[in-house]
């Protein structure tokens, strides 16, 4: 186990993949931090001078300082978990679209051993991606916050234990992804889905089924609902627009999507021939 | 080579390359150099019996090397891939595994090392299934694709990527790049490689764990003619220290210099298994002789005896099995008969081949 775990290590340190993931997540993150600190902040104080809370756009105006840091700082986990998501998936799509899934099944035909080796590998890469991207809302929202003469409120134990969970929460998109690569190996394929998925179908359906009262509590156990129960709050949260689960039962649910993801790859993709 | 080595060990090597044939220095460099059979002695292949204390070469329990298919089968829905097949490979011989493109080469070796699972039947490498092998890549090196390199990463990285399972240091990595003579290739992204780079890479791999069984899937595709006589020496010089070296090849041309034994199938069935010399005594001789006086020729032949034997392609051309040159020439002077063509045209191996894999459906590949 300990030669796969080194293999593993070595197949994503030596490609460039983790840190441009890292640095794309980090610039994409920064802009969005920024752009939604301000906007957040005019919405309330328009609010303020009219005297009234408007609920055009994206949900209600939110008229809390608190939960604007807390919407601006788990960005990275409402909007940008889709980057530890694919830096999981290729980590296993990119051996099928390279082949180099032959020579690595050749160096350890234990199957179970290989996949494991790759959920344990991605977590340090996607700690470090993970870092970035809640670094960029961070930094571009209190940038932006303090600019603007609002309070950071980065002291806020509350708000330090938000920062920290988002963090938890992004990593565990990448065994998520994991799980999902090796169900769908087409490289080009996967990326698309996720894409879709992550930043298309899940909102839209988030937003449907939160409208009746019997589906609601469906679009809490949705993926990215789950995420950003373990970071406590999101964006949607604030604006009014979802209800989340637990911490507790939002990791259990995005853990399960992993592990779900994971035992049908191994007795699909991990089970067929190779070749 | 290895610093520590011995005086008598490195004439050992050069004694040992005495029988090749004329090398250029390059290649003599190359195969000189490198010590591949430097490994720590934790991780050397179960066959491993250390070495030749007068030779230097290292030796390897035979059995532990054998190759051995059995009745092996694999369907892809209608398409009978391979058909009951059955075969064994010797250690210490370089075999061909020969048969046209699409006989099923390759996914017989998928499923000798485990990547596809038979429908039936065995195919075992000293006794055991590759996936019962503990890290088999120590044992049996093969390489099936050139292609599987990640183009983002460096020759010298590829093989650090597969060295901890196989048992390699970074100086082990060095040295097989070294061997197939990517050096100074060693820090460029496969990417940019050329198709015969790949296979060295690939070749480069395989020798990681220093093996004792080799399987190579077509090595010689896109390497130029000093890479191929290089490979040609490369593999006669493992097999020679004993070790199990399975070349496949759609070209029996191509491995016609290097192998001892050739095992060639066509639609997934065994065609002929035996030893190259077994093969050679299957061609027949012949002479193709041309006359402008076509019934001089037709006499000749009649008179001669050859009348079962011959068949004119024209009135004026004849071909006559079983005929040499010298007693053909001798019978058309004996008689004054004016020659304007004489030539030896026997079924080469490759026409031996190409009719003992041809497709009997095929309208295009019949026997000439």
């Amino acid at each position: 186990m300990t030669a796969a775990l080194r293999t593993e290590f070595r197949k994503v340190a030596t490609t460039r993949v983790w840190w441009l993931t890292a640095l794309v997540m980090f610039g994409y993150m920064l802009v969005m931090g920024m752009i939604m600190a301000f906007s957040l902040v005019s919405g309330m104080r328009a609010a303020e001078e009219t005297g009234q809370p408007t609920s055009g756009g994206f949900g209600e105006t939110i008229l809390d300082p608190a939960a604007i840091a807390t919407s601006v700082y788990t960005l990275a986990v409402a909007l940008g978990y889709i980057f530890p998501a694919i830096l999981g998936a290729l980590s296993v799509t990119g051996e099928f679209r390279h082949r180099t899934i032959t020579p690595t099944l050749l160096a350890e035909p234990r199957r179970t051993i290989v996949l494991t080796a790759k959920l344990v590998v991605v977590v340090p890469f996607a700690v470090v991606v993970a870092v970035a991207g809640v670094s960029g809302t961070v930094v571009g929202g209190a940038a932006t916050l303090s600019l603007m003469g609002e309070p950071t409120l980065l002291g806020d134990s509350a708000i330090q234990r938000t920062i920290l969970l988002s963090t938890v929460a992004l990593v565990l998109w990448a065994l998520v992804g994991v799980g999902f690569g090796s169900v769908l190996t087409n490289q080009v394929a996967a990326i698309v889905v996720l894409l879709a998925f992550t930043q298309f179908v899940e909102p839209l359906l988030r937003l449907l089924l939160a409208q009746f009262d019997a589906t609601e509590v469906v679009s809490k156990f949705l993926p990215g609902a789950a995420g950003e129960a373990i970071a406590g709050s999101s964006l949607y949260v604030s604006s009014g627009l979802a209800d989340l689960l637990a911490p507790w039962a939002g990791t259990l649910t995005l853990l399960g999507y992993a592990v779900a993801l994971v035992l049908i790859g191994r007795f699909t993709t991990f089970r067929r021939d190779i070749g | 080579m290895n610093l520590e080595s011995s005086k008598g060990e490195m004439s050992a090597m050069r004694l040992l390359f005495l029988h090749l044939p004329a090398q250029t220095d390059k290649v003599r460099a190359q195969l000189e150099a490198p010590d591949t059979t430097r490994v720590p002695s934790s991780w050397r292949c179960p066959g491993w019996q250390g070495r030749d204390v007068t030779t230097g070469v290292p030796t390897f329990a035979p059995e532990e090397g054998t190759i051995d298919v059995r009745g092996l089968s694999k369907r892809f829905g209608a398409v009978r891939a391979v058909d009951d097949l059955t075969f064994s490979v010797e250690p210490g011989r370089v075999t061909g595994f020969l048969g046209p493109n699409g006989a099923g080469k390759t996914t017989t070796l998928r499923l000798m090392l485990g990547l596809a699972t038979p429908d039936a039947g065995t195919a075992t490498i000293g006794g055991r299934r590759y996936a019962e092998i503990p890290r088999p890549a120590r044992h049996i090196g093969a390489a099936l694709e050139s292609a599987s390199i990640n183009p983002g990463r460096t020759a010298r990285d590829h093989l650090r990527v597969y060295a901890p399972q196989i048992g390699a240091d970074d100086e082990r990595c060095d040295e097989v790049l070294a061997t197939v003579g990517l050096t100074e290739s060693a820090d460029r992204r496969a990417g940019g490689f050329s198709m015969g780079m790949r296979q060295r890479l690939a070749l480069a791999t395989t020798l990681l764990g220093d093996p004792q069984v080799l399987l190579l899937d077509e090595p010689a595709n896109g390497l130029d003619p000093e890479g191929i006589a290089w490979l040609r020496q490369f593999l006669r010089y493992l097999a020679g220290q004993g070790r199990t070296v399975l070349v496949s090849s759609h070209v029996l041309s191509e491995v016609e210099q290097t192998v001892d034994d050739v095992v060639i199938i066509a639609r997934g069935r065994l065609v002929k298994a035996c030893p190259l010399a077994g093969l050679e005594a299957m061609a027949r001789p012949a002479v193709r002789v041309s006359s402008p006086d076509a019934e001089g020729l037709a006499a000749m032949i009649t008179a001669e005896g050859w009348g079962q034997l011959a068949d004119f392609v024209t009135p004026t051309t004849a071909v006559i099995l079983d005929a040499d040159c010298p007693r053909v020439g001798e019978a058309a002077a004996a008689r004054g008969l004016t020659l304007h063509e004489l030539a030896a045209a026997g079924t080469s191996l490759e026409t031996l081949f190409l009719q003992l894999t041809a497709d009997p459906d095929s309208p295009m590949l019949g026997a000439p």
